[in-house]
Protein backbone atom coordinates (compact mmCIF):
# COMPACT_ATOMS: atom_id res chain seq x y z
CA UNK A 1 0.00 0.00 0.00
CA UNK A 2 1.56 3.73 -0.83
CA UNK A 3 2.44 6.02 1.97
CA UNK A 4 2.63 9.90 1.21
CA UNK A 5 5.02 10.35 3.47
CA UNK A 6 6.20 13.98 2.96
CA UNK A 7 6.71 16.87 0.32
CA UNK A 8 10.01 15.99 -1.55
CA UNK A 9 11.62 19.29 -1.09
CA UNK A 10 11.33 18.86 3.00
CA UNK A 11 14.22 16.53 2.77
CA UNK A 12 17.02 18.08 1.20
CA UNK A 13 19.82 16.19 -0.58
CA UNK A 14 22.08 13.98 2.04
CA UNK A 15 18.76 14.90 4.75
CA UNK A 16 16.73 12.68 6.14
CA UNK A 17 13.51 12.29 7.80
CA UNK A 18 11.95 10.05 10.12
CA UNK A 19 7.95 9.71 9.47
CA UNK A 20 5.20 7.42 10.81
CA UNK A 21 3.83 5.12 8.06
CA UNK A 22 1.43 1.85 7.92
CA UNK A 23 2.55 1.75 11.77
CA UNK A 24 6.00 1.71 11.24
CA UNK A 25 8.73 4.04 12.32
CA UNK A 26 10.70 4.85 8.98
CA UNK A 27 13.56 6.89 8.18
CA UNK A 28 13.77 8.68 4.89
CA UNK A 29 17.32 9.60 2.93
CA UNK A 30 17.07 11.72 -0.03
CA UNK A 31 20.80 10.99 -1.52
CA UNK A 32 21.47 13.68 -4.56
CA UNK A 33 17.83 13.46 -5.14
CA UNK A 34 16.80 9.50 -5.08
CA UNK A 35 15.13 8.63 -2.16
CA UNK A 36 15.61 5.67 0.13
CA UNK A 37 13.48 4.51 2.90
CA UNK A 38 14.48 2.30 5.74
CA UNK A 39 13.15 0.98 9.07
CA UNK A 40 14.57 3.14 11.96
CA UNK A 41 15.36 0.57 13.55
CA UNK A 42 18.86 -1.45 13.94
CA UNK A 43 18.87 -5.30 13.42
CA UNK A 44 20.90 -5.32 16.23
CA UNK A 45 19.35 -4.00 19.51
CA UNK A 46 16.84 -2.01 17.86
CA UNK A 47 18.69 1.57 18.11
CA UNK A 48 17.16 4.38 15.71
CA UNK A 49 19.48 4.38 13.03
CA UNK A 50 17.74 7.73 11.74
CA UNK A 51 20.00 9.10 14.95
CA UNK A 52 23.45 7.79 13.28
CA UNK A 53 26.48 9.40 11.28
CA UNK A 54 26.40 9.16 7.98
CA UNK A 55 29.95 8.47 5.90
CA UNK A 56 30.97 6.63 2.64
CA UNK A 57 32.09 3.10 2.35
CA UNK A 58 35.65 1.94 2.86
CA UNK A 59 37.48 -1.01 1.53
CA UNK A 60 40.62 -2.50 1.11
CA UNK A 61 42.91 -4.41 -0.57
CA UNK A 62 45.55 -4.33 1.49
CA UNK A 63 46.49 -3.23 5.40
CA UNK A 64 47.50 0.54 5.17
CA UNK A 65 45.11 1.14 1.70
CA UNK A 66 41.91 2.72 2.34
CA UNK A 67 39.36 2.60 -0.83
CA UNK A 68 36.79 5.07 0.17
CA UNK A 69 33.84 6.18 -1.97
CA UNK A 70 29.93 6.24 -1.88
CA UNK A 71 30.08 9.22 0.39
CA UNK A 72 27.21 9.67 2.34
CA UNK A 73 25.38 6.52 1.92
CA UNK A 74 26.58 4.82 4.90
CA UNK A 75 24.80 5.30 8.30
CA UNK A 76 26.35 4.27 11.68
CA UNK A 77 23.57 3.18 14.59
CA UNK A 78 24.43 5.90 16.99
CA UNK A 79 24.02 2.81 19.82
CA UNK A 80 27.05 0.18 18.53
CA UNK A 81 28.14 2.35 15.24
CA UNK A 82 27.34 -1.19 13.07
CA UNK A 83 27.43 0.65 9.57
CA UNK A 84 24.24 -0.12 6.84
CA UNK A 85 24.43 1.15 3.72
CA UNK A 86 21.08 3.64 3.06
CA UNK A 87 20.36 2.12 -0.56
CA UNK A 88 20.14 -1.50 0.62
CA UNK A 89 19.44 -1.29 4.33
CA UNK A 90 22.03 -4.10 4.67
CA UNK A 91 25.07 -4.18 6.92
CA UNK A 92 28.48 -3.76 5.90
CA UNK A 93 29.79 -6.51 7.94
CA UNK A 94 27.47 -8.88 7.37
CA UNK A 95 25.28 -7.94 4.02
CA UNK A 96 23.84 -11.18 3.53
CA UNK A 97 22.38 -12.03 6.92
CA UNK A 98 22.54 -8.95 8.79
CA UNK A 99 20.59 -6.04 7.37
CA UNK A 100 17.40 -4.00 8.57
CA UNK A 101 14.25 -3.30 6.19
CA UNK A 102 14.21 -1.49 3.51
CA UNK A 103 11.20 0.28 2.08
CA UNK A 104 10.58 0.94 -1.69
CA UNK A 105 10.41 4.99 -2.14
CA UNK A 106 9.63 6.82 -4.84
CA UNK A 107 8.98 10.55 -5.99
CA UNK A 108 5.37 11.43 -7.48
CA UNK A 109 3.21 14.11 -8.72
CA UNK A 110 0.78 15.52 -6.41
CA UNK A 111 -2.17 15.32 -9.12
CA UNK A 112 -1.97 11.54 -9.42
CA UNK A 113 -2.29 10.97 -5.63
CA UNK A 114 -4.66 10.28 -3.39
CA UNK A 115 -3.71 10.87 0.00
CA UNK A 116 -5.94 10.03 2.80
CA UNK A 117 -4.15 12.11 5.79
CA UNK A 118 -1.64 13.91 4.04
CA UNK A 119 -2.62 17.31 2.22
CA UNK A 120 -1.18 16.91 -1.53
CA UNK A 121 -0.92 19.86 -4.13
CA UNK A 122 -1.36 18.54 -7.77
CA UNK A 123 1.45 20.67 -8.42
CA UNK A 124 3.80 19.49 -5.83
CA UNK A 125 6.02 16.34 -5.71
CA UNK A 126 5.99 14.19 -2.66
CA UNK A 127 7.90 10.94 -1.31
CA UNK A 128 5.45 7.89 -1.32
CA UNK A 129 6.81 4.68 0.23
CA UNK A 130 5.30 1.27 -0.63
CA UNK A 131 4.77 -0.43 2.74
CA UNK B 1 53.51 -46.01 31.00
CA UNK B 2 53.58 -44.43 27.96
CA UNK B 3 50.11 -42.65 27.25
CA UNK B 4 51.59 -40.25 24.57
CA UNK B 5 52.88 -42.83 21.98
CA UNK B 6 54.02 -41.11 18.80
CA UNK B 7 52.79 -38.06 20.16
CA UNK B 8 54.20 -34.45 19.64
CA UNK B 9 55.22 -32.39 21.94
CA UNK B 10 54.63 -28.47 20.99
CA UNK B 11 56.80 -27.05 24.05
CA UNK B 12 59.73 -27.99 25.95
CA UNK B 13 62.09 -25.83 27.63
CA UNK B 14 65.91 -26.79 27.52
CA UNK B 15 67.77 -25.52 30.28
CA UNK B 16 70.45 -22.87 29.35
CA UNK B 17 73.32 -24.25 32.78
CA UNK B 18 75.22 -21.08 32.48
CA UNK B 19 76.32 -18.43 30.23
CA UNK B 20 79.74 -20.24 29.39
CA UNK B 21 77.65 -23.34 27.79
CA UNK B 22 77.27 -20.48 25.04
CA UNK B 23 81.14 -19.33 25.28
CA UNK B 24 81.83 -21.57 22.37
CA UNK B 25 79.42 -20.97 20.31
CA UNK B 26 80.16 -16.84 19.75
CA UNK B 27 82.23 -15.03 18.09
CA UNK B 28 85.82 -14.13 19.91
CA UNK B 29 84.70 -10.90 20.87
CA UNK B 30 81.34 -11.79 22.28
CA UNK B 31 83.39 -14.35 23.95
CA UNK B 32 85.45 -12.38 25.40
CA UNK B 33 82.75 -9.82 26.18
CA UNK B 34 81.41 -12.08 29.13
CA UNK B 35 84.72 -11.53 31.19
CA UNK B 36 85.41 -8.23 30.03
CA UNK B 37 81.34 -7.05 31.16
CA UNK B 38 81.36 -9.29 33.56
CA UNK B 39 78.28 -11.19 32.26
CA UNK B 40 76.73 -13.30 35.05
CA UNK B 41 73.49 -14.83 32.97
CA UNK B 42 70.26 -13.99 31.28
CA UNK B 43 67.76 -15.43 33.55
CA UNK B 44 64.78 -13.55 33.70
CA UNK B 45 61.99 -12.67 36.06
CA UNK B 46 59.47 -14.87 33.64
CA UNK B 47 61.09 -17.92 34.80
CA UNK B 48 63.06 -17.33 37.79
CA UNK B 49 65.69 -20.31 38.34
CA UNK B 50 64.23 -21.03 41.72
CA UNK B 51 60.15 -20.84 40.82
CA UNK B 52 58.39 -24.43 40.87
CA UNK B 53 56.62 -22.89 37.71
CA UNK B 54 60.16 -22.59 35.83
CA UNK B 55 61.20 -25.94 36.87
CA UNK B 56 59.52 -28.74 38.88
CA UNK B 57 61.42 -29.74 41.90
CA UNK B 58 61.21 -33.58 40.78
CA UNK B 59 62.40 -32.72 37.39
CA UNK B 60 65.69 -31.43 38.65
CA UNK B 61 68.34 -30.51 36.81
CA UNK B 62 66.17 -30.42 33.23
CA UNK B 63 68.82 -31.28 31.35
CA UNK B 64 68.79 -33.34 28.18
CA UNK B 65 69.45 -36.32 30.16
CA UNK B 66 66.15 -35.98 32.22
CA UNK B 67 64.38 -34.49 29.11
CA UNK B 68 65.30 -37.52 27.35
CA UNK B 69 64.21 -39.54 30.63
CA UNK B 70 60.54 -37.91 29.81
CA UNK B 71 60.55 -38.07 26.35
CA UNK B 72 60.78 -41.99 26.73
CA UNK B 73 58.05 -41.49 30.03
CA UNK B 74 55.72 -39.87 27.34
CA UNK B 75 55.97 -42.16 24.32
CA UNK B 76 56.49 -38.60 22.56
CA UNK B 77 57.94 -39.48 19.16
CA UNK B 78 58.81 -35.63 18.39
CA UNK B 79 59.21 -32.58 20.86
CA UNK B 80 59.59 -29.07 19.96
CA UNK B 81 61.90 -26.85 22.09
CA UNK B 82 61.49 -23.04 23.33
CA UNK B 83 64.40 -22.15 24.65
CA UNK B 84 63.69 -19.50 27.60
CA UNK B 85 67.39 -18.00 28.37
CA UNK B 86 66.61 -14.59 28.09
CA UNK B 87 68.64 -13.21 25.37
CA UNK B 88 65.55 -10.67 24.16
CA UNK B 89 66.50 -8.75 27.09
CA UNK B 90 69.54 -7.70 26.05
CA UNK B 91 69.37 -3.89 25.36
CA UNK B 92 72.41 -3.60 22.40
CA UNK B 93 70.85 -5.32 19.34
CA UNK B 94 74.43 -6.32 18.20
CA UNK B 95 74.96 -8.42 21.41
CA UNK B 96 71.06 -9.68 21.25
CA UNK B 97 71.82 -11.01 17.68
CA UNK B 98 75.54 -12.40 18.97
CA UNK B 99 73.93 -14.01 22.18
CA UNK B 100 70.83 -15.12 20.30
CA UNK B 101 72.40 -16.93 17.50
CA UNK B 102 74.88 -18.56 20.13
CA UNK B 103 71.71 -19.92 21.91
CA UNK B 104 70.37 -21.49 18.64
CA UNK B 105 74.07 -23.15 17.82
CA UNK B 106 73.84 -24.32 21.39
CA UNK B 107 70.57 -26.02 20.79
CA UNK B 108 71.48 -27.16 17.69
CA UNK B 109 74.54 -29.16 18.97
CA UNK B 110 73.88 -29.83 22.52
CA UNK B 111 69.84 -30.82 21.99
CA UNK B 112 69.34 -31.50 18.46
CA UNK B 113 72.68 -33.11 17.50
CA UNK B 114 72.65 -35.60 19.97
CA UNK B 115 68.55 -36.50 20.13
CA UNK B 116 66.89 -37.25 17.25
CA UNK B 117 63.42 -36.73 18.33
CA UNK B 118 64.02 -32.63 19.08
CA UNK B 119 62.72 -30.10 16.84
CA UNK B 120 63.30 -26.38 18.03
CA UNK B 121 62.22 -22.76 17.07
CA UNK B 122 64.77 -20.47 16.36
CA UNK B 123 65.15 -17.77 18.67
CA UNK B 124 64.54 -15.04 17.07
CA UNK B 125 66.95 -11.66 17.56
CA UNK B 126 64.75 -8.45 18.68
CA UNK B 127 65.68 -6.50 15.27
CA UNK B 128 64.09 -7.22 12.27
CA UNK B 129 66.78 -7.43 10.01
CA UNK B 130 68.86 -9.31 12.40
CA UNK B 131 66.01 -11.53 13.02
CA UNK B 132 65.65 -12.14 9.33
CA UNK B 133 69.52 -12.89 9.21
CA UNK B 134 69.07 -15.78 11.91
CA UNK B 135 65.61 -16.99 9.87
CA UNK B 136 67.52 -17.24 6.74
CA UNK B 137 70.35 -18.89 8.52
CA UNK B 138 69.01 -21.52 10.52
CA UNK B 139 65.52 -22.03 7.74
CA UNK B 140 67.32 -24.80 5.56
CA UNK B 141 68.25 -27.05 8.79
CA UNK B 142 64.78 -28.54 8.71
CA UNK B 143 65.43 -29.30 12.64
CA UNK B 144 64.32 -25.68 13.51
CA UNK B 145 60.87 -25.91 12.89
CA UNK B 146 59.16 -22.50 13.71
CA UNK B 147 60.78 -18.98 15.20
CA UNK B 148 59.94 -17.67 18.59
CA UNK B 149 59.23 -14.44 20.33
CA UNK B 150 58.40 -13.77 23.86
CA UNK B 151 55.22 -12.66 23.67
CA UNK B 152 56.12 -9.48 26.03
CA UNK B 153 58.20 -7.39 23.19
CA UNK B 154 59.25 -4.01 22.79
CA UNK B 155 56.52 -3.50 20.24
CA UNK B 156 52.87 -4.66 19.64
CA UNK B 157 53.98 -8.20 17.42
CA UNK B 158 51.22 -7.02 14.43
CA UNK B 159 53.16 -3.40 13.34
CA UNK B 160 54.75 -2.75 10.51
CA UNK B 161 58.47 -2.69 11.64
CA UNK B 162 58.23 -6.71 11.71
CA UNK B 163 57.06 -7.09 8.52
CA UNK B 164 59.82 -8.42 6.98
CA UNK B 165 60.23 -11.03 9.64
CA UNK B 166 57.27 -12.49 8.76
CA UNK B 167 57.59 -12.35 5.24
CA UNK B 168 60.85 -14.00 5.85
CA UNK B 169 58.43 -16.94 8.21
CA UNK B 170 56.10 -17.13 5.54
CA UNK B 171 58.57 -17.84 2.96
CA UNK B 172 60.22 -20.95 4.30
CA UNK B 173 56.68 -21.76 5.85
CA UNK B 174 57.89 -21.76 9.34
CA UNK B 175 55.32 -20.52 12.12
CA UNK B 176 55.74 -17.55 14.62
CA UNK B 177 55.64 -18.96 17.61
CA UNK B 178 54.63 -16.52 20.68
CA UNK B 179 55.54 -17.85 23.98
CA UNK B 180 54.69 -16.48 27.36
CA UNK B 181 57.93 -14.35 28.77
CA UNK B 182 58.67 -10.81 28.81
CA UNK B 183 61.38 -8.66 27.51
CA UNK B 184 60.50 -6.24 30.50
CA UNK B 185 60.88 -2.89 27.95
CA UNK B 186 57.67 -2.68 29.47
CA UNK B 187 55.82 -3.68 33.16
CA UNK B 188 54.34 -7.01 32.85
CA UNK B 189 50.87 -5.25 32.95
CA UNK B 190 49.04 -2.06 31.89
CA UNK B 191 48.61 -0.84 34.89
CA UNK B 192 52.38 -0.67 35.84
CA UNK B 193 55.05 -3.28 37.27
CA UNK B 194 53.65 -5.25 39.83
CA UNK B 195 54.87 -6.52 43.16
CA UNK B 196 54.48 -10.49 43.06
CA UNK B 197 55.42 -13.35 41.00
CA UNK B 198 51.57 -14.37 40.71
CA UNK B 199 50.57 -11.64 39.26
CA UNK B 200 53.53 -11.66 36.44
CA UNK B 201 51.88 -14.73 35.88
CA UNK B 202 48.45 -14.39 35.92
CA UNK B 203 48.94 -11.21 33.73
CA UNK B 204 50.96 -13.31 30.34
CA UNK B 205 47.28 -14.36 29.50
CA UNK B 206 46.63 -10.23 29.01
CA UNK B 207 49.52 -9.99 26.66
CA UNK B 208 48.62 -13.18 24.70
CA UNK B 209 44.97 -11.06 23.85
CA UNK B 210 47.27 -7.99 22.90
CA UNK B 211 48.92 -10.15 20.82
CA UNK B 212 46.62 -11.57 18.98
CA UNK B 213 44.69 -8.18 19.05
CA UNK B 214 47.36 -6.39 17.53
CA UNK B 215 48.58 -9.30 14.65
CA UNK B 216 45.13 -9.18 13.77
CA UNK B 217 43.77 -5.61 13.90
CA UNK B 218 47.28 -4.37 11.74
CA UNK B 219 46.26 -7.02 8.55
CA UNK B 220 49.10 -9.14 9.46
CA UNK B 221 46.94 -12.71 8.59
CA UNK B 222 45.95 -10.36 5.39
CA UNK B 223 49.51 -9.67 4.36
CA UNK B 224 50.97 -12.91 4.51
CA UNK B 225 47.61 -15.59 4.37
CA UNK B 226 49.68 -18.27 5.06
CA UNK B 227 51.88 -17.40 8.24
CA UNK B 228 50.86 -19.45 11.43
CA UNK B 229 50.82 -18.08 14.87
CA UNK B 230 51.74 -20.67 17.82
CA UNK B 231 50.51 -19.40 21.15
CA UNK B 232 52.70 -20.99 23.71
CA UNK B 233 52.20 -21.66 27.57
CA UNK B 234 49.42 -18.67 26.76
CA UNK B 235 46.28 -21.11 28.50
CA UNK B 236 43.79 -21.40 26.19
CA UNK B 237 40.35 -20.81 28.11
CA UNK B 238 39.91 -17.26 27.80
CA UNK B 239 40.33 -17.67 23.61
CA UNK B 240 36.23 -17.80 22.88
CA UNK B 241 35.25 -14.96 25.37
CA UNK B 242 38.34 -12.92 23.67
CA UNK B 243 37.35 -13.35 20.81
CA UNK B 244 33.67 -12.60 21.18
CA UNK B 245 34.40 -9.41 21.99
CA UNK B 246 37.20 -8.30 19.79
CA UNK B 247 34.49 -9.53 16.74
CA UNK B 248 31.96 -7.87 18.44
CA UNK B 249 33.63 -4.56 18.82
CA UNK B 250 35.18 -4.98 14.85
CA UNK B 251 31.04 -4.76 14.00
CA UNK B 252 30.93 -1.31 14.91
CA UNK B 253 34.47 0.04 14.26
CA UNK B 254 35.54 -2.28 11.68
CA UNK B 255 35.47 1.06 9.03
CA UNK B 256 39.04 1.94 10.97
CA UNK B 257 40.33 -1.27 9.83
CA UNK B 258 38.71 -2.09 6.49
CA UNK B 259 41.03 -4.95 5.20
CA UNK B 260 39.84 -6.81 7.93
CA UNK B 261 36.66 -7.93 6.00
CA UNK B 262 35.73 -11.16 8.13
CA UNK B 263 35.00 -11.31 11.95
CA UNK B 264 38.48 -11.92 13.75
CA UNK B 265 36.97 -15.42 15.11
CA UNK B 266 37.24 -16.32 11.74
CA UNK B 267 41.08 -14.99 10.91
CA UNK B 268 41.61 -16.57 14.23
CA UNK B 269 40.66 -20.33 13.72
CA UNK B 270 42.36 -20.11 10.52
CA UNK B 271 46.03 -18.62 11.29
CA UNK B 272 46.43 -19.44 15.42
CA UNK B 273 47.15 -22.64 17.25
CA UNK B 274 47.62 -23.00 21.16
CA UNK B 275 50.03 -25.02 23.07
CA UNK B 276 47.38 -27.59 25.44
CA UNK B 277 49.62 -26.84 28.28
CA UNK B 278 48.16 -25.01 30.69
CA UNK B 279 45.48 -26.44 29.58
CA UNK B 280 42.74 -24.14 31.33
CA UNK B 281 38.88 -25.82 30.70
CA UNK B 282 37.30 -27.58 33.45
CA UNK B 283 36.78 -31.06 31.95
CA UNK B 284 32.97 -30.54 32.44
CA UNK B 285 33.16 -27.38 29.97
CA UNK B 286 35.68 -28.74 27.45
CA UNK B 287 33.20 -29.98 25.31
CA UNK B 288 31.38 -26.79 24.89
CA UNK B 289 34.32 -24.70 25.03
CA UNK B 290 35.84 -26.62 22.06
CA UNK B 291 32.15 -25.93 20.55
CA UNK B 292 33.27 -22.04 20.42
CA UNK B 293 36.35 -22.99 18.88
CA UNK B 294 34.60 -24.32 16.42
CA UNK B 295 37.53 -26.15 15.27
CA UNK B 296 39.32 -29.24 16.13
CA UNK B 297 42.90 -28.29 14.54
CA UNK B 298 43.54 -25.75 16.83
CA UNK B 299 45.43 -27.81 20.04
CA UNK B 300 48.74 -28.44 20.35
CA UNK B 301 49.07 -31.09 22.58
CA UNK B 302 52.37 -29.74 25.25
CA UNK B 303 54.16 -31.11 28.38
CA UNK B 304 56.06 -27.88 28.94
CA UNK B 305 58.33 -29.92 30.92
CA UNK B 306 59.50 -28.87 32.79
CA UNK B 307 57.42 -26.17 33.80
CA UNK B 308 54.89 -26.81 36.56
CA UNK B 309 51.72 -27.46 34.38
CA UNK B 310 52.12 -31.05 33.36
CA UNK B 311 51.21 -33.30 36.53
CA UNK B 312 51.18 -36.14 34.42
CA UNK B 313 48.41 -39.07 33.43
CA UNK B 314 46.63 -38.81 30.10
CA UNK B 315 45.36 -34.86 29.85
CA UNK B 316 43.50 -35.49 26.80
CA UNK B 317 40.36 -33.00 26.96
CA UNK B 318 37.34 -34.77 26.61
CA UNK B 319 35.67 -33.54 23.50
CA UNK B 320 39.00 -33.52 21.72
CA UNK B 321 39.88 -35.43 18.41
CA UNK B 322 42.88 -37.71 20.28
CA UNK B 323 45.04 -38.13 17.14
CA UNK B 324 44.49 -34.74 15.89
CA UNK B 325 45.50 -33.44 19.39
CA UNK B 326 48.41 -35.66 19.92
CA UNK B 327 50.28 -35.57 16.91
CA UNK B 328 48.25 -34.65 13.74
CA UNK B 329 47.76 -30.77 14.27
CA UNK B 330 51.47 -30.32 15.04
CA UNK B 331 52.50 -32.72 12.10
CA UNK B 332 50.64 -31.34 9.93
CA UNK B 333 51.53 -27.48 11.12
CA UNK B 334 55.15 -28.20 11.15
CA UNK B 335 55.27 -30.41 8.35
CA UNK B 336 56.96 -32.80 10.38
CA UNK B 337 56.66 -35.92 7.53
CA UNK B 338 57.79 -33.57 4.72
CA UNK B 339 60.95 -32.47 7.05
CA UNK B 340 61.61 -35.88 7.93
CA UNK B 341 61.88 -37.38 4.62
CA UNK B 342 63.58 -33.95 3.14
Amino acid sequence: MKHVVAAADAIAPGGRLVVEAGGKRIVVWNLGGEFFALADRCPHQGGPLSAGQVMGHVCSAAPGEYSYDRRGEIVRCPWHAWEFDIRTGRSVFDPRRVKTRRFPATVECGEVLAAERFAVAVEGRYVVLDI
Amino acid sequence: MRPFAGAVDADLHPRVPGLDALRPHLEPFWADSIAQRGLEGFETQSYPPGAPRSMRADWHPGDLPAMQRWLDETGAAIGVLNPLYGVQLIFNADMNRAFTAALNDWVAAEYLAVEPRLRASIVLPNEPDHAVAEIERLAPDRRFVQAMRLVMGELPHGRRTHWPVYAALEKHGLPLCLHAGSMHRHPPTSLGWVSWYMEDVAAQQQAFQSALASLITEGVFVQFPTLRVVLAESGVSWLPAFLWRLTKTWKGVRFEIPWQAEPPTETVRRHVKLTAQPYDVPDAESARWLAHLGRDDMLLWASDWPHWNYEGGPAIPPGVDPEKFLRGNAAALYRLAERVSA
